[in-house]
């Protein structure tokens, strides 16, 4: 789920305004754009770049290792299955409001077929000095750096956040992951963590959470057998309870979800939690 | 969002379930109509919460009469968050047996699953470890080995309870629901399969399957239902640090950097996703909370562009010129531009660290109150 600069890089929804823009800073990054997907206009060229009917027809042409949908809710379903069909080995989905039936079966589908799925309702993946997929602010580098440190976040602004303060501090990151704000998810925070863990360059993990679910718990249980040091950040400390936090769905409801039980269950596995943003650089320094 | 009642167990109808026959009243009077023409009734309150009847809002009643002093009870008062406008008047089953099933989401698995017990009634909150749950496959019917499976952990077995959990599992996929649950399913003594109770809670993100209007958060104050009307999700928290940020998690993340310097978040409001060009009318709602004593605005901006949100913030203070201070913090997509527009329109400079933001927001609040109270002018 980490991405460099040699990955094919296949946009659903180039030719949108969104897709145009980011596609556009992606690409002055270092991301290898090779082409997206609009059926309507299949062979033609999209501010130099090719546009194709679908991603299995990319696939066949130019070769495709990572997709990411600037697509509609109701357009996600076919794009992501057509993604996955077409080989994609990492399918970043940025799309918010997908019900959540559909993205059980998309994830399904992903599973069977080895693709990794990021979101939905992800703001994407950054390698500093190599490459990004989404909508982050990769490019500025007052926020992101190259470096050593690998971010997980549910949160892109949140994500963004722990970036920025990270480099102010002089710490770079290996990688950013954001796994996305929907209560399902291709990519566990657990599953993020891992990967992090595996990758060479990662030396310490910050980890962004949230009120709500138990993607935080299920991620202490790895942190508890990585080496890298965890430092982590959980939002929602003075969130009232019963209340939904936007639309996805941080809500605390009876004991599961709330501040407490993730912040012990991080530091039972050796994370150190902070409580403000402003100190998570502090403790990566240890 | 929860569906009442009524409207879930209309839908369990659709999808071929037998429920009790009853009808909606939202009188006393239109109560023992009703109880005139079915016999032996229940009158249940109709809200959006569980735990009914352990709260009395689900009264047995043998004669219309009783059914009318029920109602007239029942209607207009509070259950849990919940004001009472209508009851549904059922139809009395004879029960045999009362058994547990229902469809809902593993999150972590992200997999749909079926759960279900031979015990069903009021006490499941106290027996759900002995619930049993099977993971069912994404978008597909369900199997014959896995309806084996629940008739066995049931405990009952026979075409109709097969067409019931078939009939729910449809339910289930074609509203898109993230849970159908009914408790009881009874076996009435004309071995007959009724769902006597019926509860549905609908994805926000899937199509809407009925015209029912949200209660999910109870009662809300004016000024949350002005913002939910304008598609704002404002939750009033009743501090004196007022705050605008992108996004729940950066939000959630402001609320709790102001209780750590020593401030009362006076609001949740965020205006990430599709409501980031909506800062106009976030931040008039914003300020016009009672208690207010300091504005901080929070932005990181990845999708949401700063320069946007901004714009629409320093229009809207020209505007309303409000009488507290404000403190900016401007990170991400579109910073540099934002932060020209707040300096040169405002003749404020944004802080460079959110903490230092917040620090001084807090520090302005409580200026603000002393102030108040010695009756000075700011």
């Amino acid at each position: 789920m980490i991405v460099n600069s040699d990955d094919k890089v296949i946009v659903h929804g180039l030719t949108g305004k969104q897709g145009t823009f980011w596609a556009g800073l992606m690409s002055e990054y270092g991301t290898n754009i090779v082409g997206g997907v609009n059926p309507k206009k299949a062979g033609t060229i999209h501010e130099g770049m090719p546009v194709f009917a679908s991603a299995v027809d990319a696939a066949t042409h130019v070769g495709v290792d990572v997709s990411v949908m600037f697509v509609p809710p109701a357009g996600a379903r076919a794009a992501v299955i057509d993604a996955v069909d077409a080989g994609a080995r990492l399918v970043v989905v940025l799309t918010e409001f997908i019900p959540v039936h559909d993205t059980m079966e998309l994830v399904h589908h992903a599973r069977r077929h080895g693709s990794q799925i990021m979101g939905p309702n992800t703001a994407g993946v950054v390698t500093p000095g190599e490459a990004f997929v989404g909508f982050m602010p990769a490019f500025d580098d007052r926020i992101f750096r190259e470096g050593s440190v690998g971010v997980v976040s549910r949160s892109g602004s949140l994500g963004t956040l722990a970036c920025l303060e990270l480099t102010r501090n002089g710490l770079g990151q290996s990688a950013f992951l954001g796994v996305g704000g929907d209560p399902v998810s291709g990519t566990s925070t657990a599953d993020a963590v891992s990967a992090l863990a595996a990758h060479p360059s990662t030396e310490a993990i910050v980890v962004i959470g949230e009120i709500g679910g138990s993607k935080e718990e299920e991620a202490a249980s790895v942190i508890a057998t990585i080496e890298q040091p965890v430092v982590s950040f959980i939002a929602g400390k003075s969130s009232p309870p019963g209340k939904r936090m936007g639309h996805a769905g941080a809500i605390i409801e009876g004991n599961t979800g709330t501040y407490a039980s993730k912040r012990d269950a991080l530091e039972a596995a050796g994370a150190t939690v902070v409580d403000v943003p402003g100190d998570i650089a502090a403790a990566v320094r240890g | 969002m929860k569906l009442l009642e009524a409207t879930a167990k209309s839908l369990l109808a659709e999808g071929g379930l037998r429920v009790p026959v009853g009808e909606l009243a939202s009188s006393a009077a239109d109560a023992a109509a009703i109880a005139e023409r079915l016999g032996p009734c229940v009158v249940k309150a109709q809200v959006p919460a569980g735990g009914r009847g352990k709260a009395g809002g689900v009264v047995l009643c043998t004669t219309p009469a009783e059914a009318e002093v029920a109602t007239s009870t029942l209607i207009g008062t509070l259950l849990g968050d919940h004001r009472v406008d209508e009851v549904l008047v059922e139809q009395q089953i004879d029960i045999d047996t009362e058994l547990y099933l229902a469809f809902m989401i593993d999150t972590s698995a992200g997999m749909p699953m079926v759960v279900f017990n031979q015990e069903g009634g009021v006490d499941i909150e106290d027996n759900l470890g002995s619930l049993e749950r099977r993971h069912l496959t994404p978008g597909a019917a369900i199997g014959s080995d896995m309806l084996d499976s629940v008739c066995h952990g049931l405990g009952v077995d026979g075409l109709d309870v097969r067409a019931a959990i078939e009939g729910l599992h449809k339910v289930f996929t074609s509203t898109k629901a993230t849970l159908v649950e009914v408790n009881p399913l009874v076996v009435a003594s004309d071995a007959s399969i009724i769902a006597l109770d019926a509860k549905i809670e609908t994805d926000d993100s899937a199509p809407r399957v009925v015209d029912e209007v949200a209660d999910d958060a109870g009662e809300l104050t004016p000024l949350e239902q002005e913002a939910a009307e304008k598609g704002l999700r404002l939750i009033e928290l009743g501090g004196n640090v007022a705050i605008l940020a992108n996004g729940a998690g950066l939000t959630m993340t402001t609320m709790d950097a102001v209780a750590h310097h020593g401030g009362q978040p006076a609001n949740f409001l965020e205006i990430g996703g599709d409501a980031y060009t909506r800062a106009e009318s976030a931040l008039d709602l914003t300020l016009r909370q009672t208690g207010v004593g300091s504005l901080v605005v929070n932005f990181c901006g990845a999708f949401a562009r700063c320069d946007v949100m901004t714009e629409g913030v320093v229009n809207a203070w020209l505007a309303l010129s409000p009488d507290i201070e404000v403190f900016f913090s401007i990170h991400g997509t579109g910073q540099d531009e934002a932060r020209a527009m707040v300096r040169e329109q405002l003749g404020i400079e944004p802080y460079e660290s959110m903490d230092d933001a917040i620090i001084a927001a807090v520090s302005s609040a409580r200026l603000r109150e002393h102030a108040t109270q010695d009756g000075d002018e700011l």
